[in-house]
């Protein structure tokens, strides 16, 4: 597991019905590297995640994550290699009818055959490291929405996932709170070694932890940059990109 | 991947150190060894400091920093220094990390069985928190009325016409086969006893009775508290959960005018409706088991029900039904509008209609009877 590119995409075609969202999508992620997904809104940031994640087959071309295509392998092989991944959806999507501890040791208990003390032990520790020390026994309606987030990547971070997918991180968070989970999910990168894929619109989380991205069009139909987000700042002359970097009308 | 190999540990007496000696692979899918003998020994031998060595150390994941966070706590408790300068990098972040945060005092539960007196109280403090909900509930209800008799409820007509062609129409097919089939039930029942004395033809009485005044009542509002009530809970309950209803509270627009009445209204209009219809399915089923195994002709089963059962009984059996209506879709909507916000509740909402509508549907009946034999009807 040490080859360099840890997540490819080759010539992808995503589409509903006969609708195409996104055609020629080719790029790939290096391990260790946070990845950003950035375009305006509706042009299938979310839809492209949902493809990389497993749940939506495209249309055409390929997904390849650990050099295993994951459309043109057994069910098992493809079970197997997406559970190796975390996804921390929009909202957290954590089960509401389960306390915080229940949700993060649903997947310890479900992939692992851990001794029920261990894994009380490794749900703690996840959660004090998104800062959520003590909230084992909360119901995901109990606490706020931040929280609610923290913990979603608390439960992505289960099972020590090579690879962590994130929608929208900072979505419905103050600037601060926004600030921390971006610092956090630097720091759980660099101490870890953690790949991360990230779908964002946010330019501060964009600059500050991205090490490299693609940008989606919604009316080309496809992305019309990539490379290190600071770079395409200073050298890409597209200006649908540049405006959205720098956030003018 | 290399065996994993438990941690050893040295002591260093001179200076009451322990050196941690972190060696293999420390990962808990392939097992951590067990870290009570190690903090027995650490505890018992007044060591001061403990300090690591790691250059063995392999690959790691929370299985190392679950072990380390023990033994961090537990020095912690003991006053013994962690030197953490000889961990990976990696490590000594991520447990920085797990201890910027302190636990926020009092986040702790103490999840405790309560005690039964405690549960009965708390349960007779819930049940009197419902009934205010539900009287508050009936006297909105009781306002939007009012405002819709006088022309100036907030209800859409095209909604209105939605809800009777859910409620009505779509309906017809399981009404059509759970009637003949209650009717057919009725008949057969009947006539067996029946044909012990001779009086086979009694059953057109027994089954056009019982389908006019209680049967075609009873099981359309059955049927309507499972399929519409049940809806209406599920549908406010996740209006509810999407803040929706805030939403037209906020509007000014009164969600008991805008969600509630149009359903109400479809359903006090539909289940008369259904019920006569139910009721002539049931009176079919009936005369289709008569004249198949009892040799009673259509014709005469058809004599008998019209000598016998008077349109009273019918009026009875369809103002039933109106009021049950009502009291499906007032359950419906009551469940769906004390929904709370997660997908459970919008499950026990819906759960809570039906049982709710039953409930009320069963008292509704006896209580109609009694007023009936009072009233000599």
């Amino acid at each position: 597991m040490s080859q360099a590119l840890h997540l490819q995409v080759k010539n992808m075609t995503m589409a509903y019905a006969d609708t195409i969202i996104q055609q020629n999508l080719e790029f790939s992620v290096k391990r260790s590297e946070i990845f950003i997904i950035m375009g305006g809104s509706g042009c299938g940031k979310s839809t492209l995640l949902r493809h990389l994640i497993g749940l939506m087959q495209p249309a055409s071309g390929e997904v390849v994550i650990d050099d295993i295509n994951i459309w043109d392998s057994s069910v098992e092989e493809r079970t197997r290699t997406i559970s190796r991944s975390g996804v921390l959806y929009q909202s957290g999507a954590l089960f509401s009818s389960m306390t915080l501890g229940e949700n993060i040791a649903l997947p310890l208990s479900e992939y692992t055959s851990l001794a029920s003390a261990l894994i009380e032990k490794i749900v703690s520790y996840k959660l004090s490291l998104v800062g959520l020390a003590g909230f084992e026994d909360y119901y995901p309606s109990e606490i706020s929405g931040g929280m609610r987030k923290r913990a979603g990547l608390a439960r992505a971070m289960a099972l020590d996932p090579d690879i962590l997918f994130i929608d929208e991180p900072s979505a419905g968070l103050d600037p601060i709170s926004a600030k921390l989970l971006d610092r956090l999910i630097l720091e759980l990168r660099d101490s870890q070694g953690t790949t991360i894929v990230m779908v964002t619109h946010e330019l501060e989380s964009i600059f500050s932890v991205g090490d490299s991205s693609i940008f989606l069009d919604t009316d080309e139909k496809t992305m019309i940059a990539s490379g290190p987000p600071k770079q395409l700042l200073k050298e890409s002359s597209d200006p649908r990109v540049l405006n959205f970097l720098t956030r003018s009308v | 991947m290399a065996e994993s190999v438990p941690a050893k540990y040295t002591f260093d007496p001179a200076e009451n150190q322990v050196l941690l000696h972190l060696v293999g692979d420390w990962s808990y899918s392939t097992g951590i060894p067990p870290i009570s003998a190690l903090l027995n020994d650490i505890n018992s031998a007044k060591v001061t400091a403990v300090t690591f060595n790691t250059e063995k150390l392999q690959t790691w994941d929370s299985g190392l920093m679950i072990f380390l966070i023990e033994l961090i706590d537990n020095c912690k408790q003991n006053n013994i220094q962690v030197d953490k300068t000889n961990l990976p990098q990696g490590v000594s972040r991520l447990l920085n990390l797990a201890y910027a945060v302190p636990e926020r005092k009092g986040a702790r539960r103490t999840v405790l069985g309560q005690p039964v007196l405690t549960k009965i109280g708390n349960v007779t403090i819930e049940m009197h928190r419902s009934w205010n909900d539900m009287l508050n509930f009936v006297g909105d209800l009781c306002k939007g009325t009012y405002n819709l008799i006088r022309g100036r409820a907030r209800l859409r007509i095209a909604d209105l016409f939605y809800q009777i062609e859910a409620a009505g129409p779509s309906a017809l097919m399981i009404i059509t086969l759970i009637s003949t089939l209650v009717g057919m039930i009725l008949a057969f029942v009947g006539a067996v006893q029946l044909r012990l004395f001779g009086a086979e033809i009694f059953i057109a009485n027994l089954v056009g009775l019982g389908m006019a005044r209680e049967m075609g009542a009873i099981m359309t509002a059955i049927i309507m508290a499972g399929r519409s009530g049940s809806a209406y809970a599920a549908q406010i309950g996740t209006m509810q959960v999407n803040e929706e209803i805030d939403a037209l509270n906020t509007m000014g627009i009164s969600p008991i005018e805008f969600l509630v009445l149009p359903r109400l209204l479809a359903l006090c209009i539909t289940m008369p409706l259904l019920c006569i219809y139910s009721i002539f399915m049931g009176i079919f089923g009936g005369a289709v088991v008569s004249a198949g195994l009892f040799d009673i002709s259509f014709y005469q089963y058809y004599l008998q029900i019209q000598d016998f059962v008077e349109l009273k009984h019918f009026i009875i059996g369809i103002l039933k039904a109106a009021v049950f209506g009502v009291l499906v879709a007032t359950a419906g909507c009551f469940r769906g509008l004390q929904c709370g916000r997660s997908a459970s509740a919008v499950g026990f909402a819906a759960t809570s209609a039906v049982v709710t509508s039953l409930v009320l549907i069963i008292v509704a009946d006896a209580v109609i009877t009694v007023i009936c034999q009072v009233l000599g009807v």
